[in-house]
């Protein structure tokens, strides 16, 4: 079975432009999403406690809010949770007490509201919170440096430049799914907007390596065609990762329980655009940095001979004929 | 051409492994490395809590205090005012002969910054040994909540210490309200006794004192344990500590209720005797946690060094202050700073609904890449399931932890380790395609897709390993997994799929149905 005719170019930078005008359009809207309505953050971050509870017949979430009224939980919400029997609730502040906690209030609160099992409860201080925050922009930020390090020393500092700016593309977007749809987000989100990083850079390495394969064995000069063969060629490959890929992020949406749906719809978000990207953006980029691909082969020349003449040099000095 | 080349005796020896080590976890057996379940899978206590290091540093101040009256009481040297300000110990000596021998004594106790006038002194401590008094709060802190939670009989308790002043408490045990409860009342216990002296002189005018004209007497009013109305002046100084405690045991007096027997080492026990000696007819405050249990008085002098708590305890009470005591106090409260608790019903819940992800993924993967590649698709799945088999026993022999996030991960790699098969299966049907024959496009297939996959592979390790760094607990573990996938992926993606197809080599070549083997007319 094929998906692709392999023979087939596509024109693909020819029509850049409007792809090009495409992610523009999507990265202004999650910024301005981002600026407007922000990110929902969870508990790991923003600090707080939420409950699990489960209860053996529908959850009677009026009562549990009529309940709380009195207390100091009041400003508190109550949401359904994956199942009609299950409430999470979530409070703002968090107890620091570790005799009277919040789970032994709560379950003489909820009392008189029915039969449940408390399921879940995590609370995580204001500086702890905190520190989550930091470690994971340093930990994005961090990634990114390393990225950029590894690719500008196997190919090109433009190539580099082309795959953190397909990144931020990627990232940028799926952040505003994120806001879009008021994800909580807590460190399993991180989690996934990293694993799209280290996905969506799979890809795009890919293209450009064989992008670089084709500068070295075809004799075209014109970018424009070496990118167009290149990503033609490997669109095969492209659409199938990810849709294996995807299949198994659809399932894990599908059955993997409330707990991982933000997980999951992140890194579903972050395929669709990871893999539209990889094959309409990144080598993109590299166009329009005005890569020329001959100082490219000028300096693998200059590489090469360097390589060859070290070589000679080895040779004749094991040779003695020095 | 032979059959068994080293790519495919490599993959054999790394499946076997696989499926060695994976064994005890997909069994469950008794005996070889399992993989362990994290908190969030089996349900559980996730605790961080911060030490709150001043105190230790208060309480050092206090112990000082103890030594010098001690010391002044045993070699009846005068001084008077003794006490503490602002976290120094302040105290004048009467006689101007006796500096020398203050000096000597104070010289012995390390770590002390010593103002002197005339013949007042003023003591706190030196930067660095504040530092270490610090430190060794949390290292004792740690030692001691570990020593009360295997004494409380929980399995396989984890009490690590993370960073300067926190510790991660871990319980996978915990599975019902009550237990939980039991056990943070027992880690926040600090377990403080001591042993102080009423000030009978004022005793009738506690009820008028504030709590700063105590201070000027150098007393402290502290509350009954079963009537807050009931109050007691005592001496802010204590005659002993719970340092000293070496034993506690639970016992039941006349009238059968709990009380605690407590032994005290050889120090402990001279001081007790001395002072209950001296003091005959007075009454001793028995204080645990800032609250007097009971204030008896003092009949004759108590030698061997053993005591008593008694005051409305519970059986089970009794038992877990006892196991407080014995392993010893807290030097420092401990806050909650972080809690996160998962019943065992709702870890039950995530492991089941990541094996259907898991499962049904896998399937999907599995069918796809059949009718896709067709033999070449085959091949690849053999690779996909060792992989699976390669990650459980690494992880199983690591020790690791399968979380949540992990269980993902696993399902993630499944996605992407069938990524290098297809990268490669593309280049050879490329080449195939352009009428290179199959051993030579086998051959450069590989060769072409290495630099590809490297790149792609190593790259994604680079942040998996930023990940383990900066995360936590369950990000770790997804780190983990992703690693460990990646690098098995590579074994059995690249290496493996290599030696079976070198295996087959000869079937190939004389079959040349390109259909059959690789899906491509």
């Amino acid at each position: 079975m094929e998906i692709f005719k392999s023979e087939k170019i596509y024109d693909f930078m020819g029509k850049r432009i409007p792809f090009l005008g495409v992610s523009a359009v999507l990265i202004i809207a999650s910024i301005f999403l981002l600026a407007t309505k922000g990110l929902n953050f969870g508990i790991d971050f923003a600090g707080g406690t939420i409950v699990q509870v489960k209860y053996e017949q529908k959850a009677p979430i009026d009562k549990i809010r009529e309940v709380l009224k009195d207390t100091e939980y009041k400003g508190s919400s109550i949401t359904e949770f994956g199942t009609p029997q299950e409430v999470v609730i979530r409070i703002t502040g968090s107890s620091s007490n570790l005799k009277n906690d919040i789970s032994d209030t709560m379950h003489k609160l909820l009392d008189p509201t029915g039969s449940f099992e408390i399921r879940r409860v995590d609370m995580v201080g204001p500086k702890v919170g905190g520190e989550l925050r930091e470690k994971g922009i340093m930990a994005l930020s961090l990634a990114l440096i390393v990225i950029l390090i590894y690719v500008s020393f196997r190919f090109e500092w433009r190539f580099a430049v082309a795959s953190i700016l397909a990144l931020a593309h990627d990232i940028t977007i799926a952040m505003g799914a994120i806001s879009l749809f008021s994800v909580e987000v807590n460190l399993d989100i991180l989690a996934a907007i990293l694993t799209i990083l280290g996905y969506s850079l799979n890809d795009t390495i890919i293209v450009f390596d064989r992008i670089r394969e084709g500068i070295q064995t075809s004799k075209e000069t014109e970018l424009n065609s070496v990118v167009n063969e290149s990503v033609s060629r490997t669109l095969s490959r492209t659409t199938l990762t990810s849709l294996t890929t995807f299949f198994v992020v659809v399932t894990l949406f599908a059955f993997g329980g409330e707990i991982i749906h933000g997980f999951a719809f992140t890194m579903l978000v972050g395929i669709i655009v990871g893999t539209y990207s990889s094959i309409f953006i990144a080598a993109s980029f590299l166009v329009q940095l005005k890569f020329s691909i001959a100082s490219f082969r000028e300096k693998e020349a200059e590489k090469l001979k360097r390589k060859k003449e070290k070589e000679k040099i080895r040779a004749m000095y094991e040779k003695g004929t020095v | 051409m032979k059959i068994f080349n080293y790519r495919l005796v490599i993959f054999i020896l790394s499946i076997i492994f696989g499926i060695v080590f994976s064994i005890p976890s997909f069994l469950q057996t008794e005996t070889g490395k399992k993989i362990s379940l994290g908190l969030d899978l089996q349900g559980g206590l996730h605790m961080l809590l911060g030490v709150k290091t001043d105190e230790a540093v208060t309480s050092k101040i206090k112990s000082i205090a103890t030594s010098v009256k001690y010391f002044a009481d045993d070699e009846e040297i005068l001084i008077e005012d003794l006490g503490i300000k602002d976290d120094n110990v302040v105290f004048t000596v009467l006689d101007k002969d006796e500096l020398p021998r203050v000096d000597k004594m104070l010289d012995n106790i390390k770590g002390l910054n010593i103002t002197k006038e005339g013949l007042d002194y003023k003591i706190s401590l030196s930067n660095e040994e504040e530092l270490r008094t610090k430190d060794l709060a949390v290292a004792q802190a740690v030692e001691t909540i570990r020593n009360r939670l295997d004494q409380f009989g929980l399995a396989e308790p984890n009490v690590i210490r993370q960073g300067k002043t926190d510790i991660v408490v871990e319980l996978p045990g915990i599975k019902t309200v009550a237990d939980e409860k039991a056990a943070r009342e027992l880690i926040s216990k600090p377990a403080n006794l001591e042993l102080m002296a009423v000030d009978e002189e004022r005793a009738d005018q506690v009820y008028n004192l504030t709590k700063y004209q105590a201070a000027q007497y150098g007393d402290v009013i502290l509350e009954d344990t079963s009537n807050p109305q009931i109050k007691y002046l005592v001496k802010e100084i204590p005659i002993l500590n719970g340092s000293q405690v070496i034993d506690a045991k639970v016992a039941f007096d006349q009238s059968n209720q709990p009380i605690i027997n407590f032994t005290l080492n050889s120090s402990g026990a001279r001081i007790f005797g001395d002072f209950t000696g001296k003091n005959v007819g007075k009454r001793l405050a028995v204080v645990l946690d800032g609250k007097v249990y009971s204030a008896p008085n003092i009949r004759e002098r108590i030698g061997g060094g053993s005591g008593q708590i008694s005051g409305g305890f519970s059986t089970v009470e009794a038992g877990n202050v006892a196991i407080a005591l014995r392993s010893g106090a807290l030097p420092a409260s401990v806050e909650l700073l972080e809690k996160r608790s998962v019943g065992p019903s709702l870890g039950a819940d995530s492991i089941q609904a990541s094996m259907i992800a898991l499962i049904s993924g896998f399937l999907v993967v599995f069918i796809f890449m059949i009718i896709y590649y067709r033999n070449a698709g085959i091949i690849a799945n053999v690779a996909l399931v060792s992989n699976i088999f390669i990650i459980i026993s690494v992880m199983a022999m690591f020790g690791a932890t399968l979380t949540l996030p992990g269980m993902a991960g696993i399902v993630l790699t499944v996605g992407m380790a069938v990524d290098a098969n297809v990268i490669i299966s593309e280049r050879i049907r490329e080449l195939l395609r352009s009428g290179m024959s199959i051993p030579k496009a086998v051959e450069n297939g590989y060769a072409n897709a290495m630099s590809a996959i490297l790149d792609a592979n190593i790259t994604t390790i680079l942040v998996a390993v930023i990940l383990y760094a900066y995360g936590t607990g369950p990000i770790k573990g997804f780190a983990v997994t992703i690693s460990i996938g990646i690098l098995a992926s590579m074994l059995t993606a690249i290496l493996g799929t290599h030696g079976i197809y070198e295996a087959l080599m000869p079937k190939m070549s004389k079959d040349k149905n390109l259909n059959k083997w690789f899906g491509i007319k």
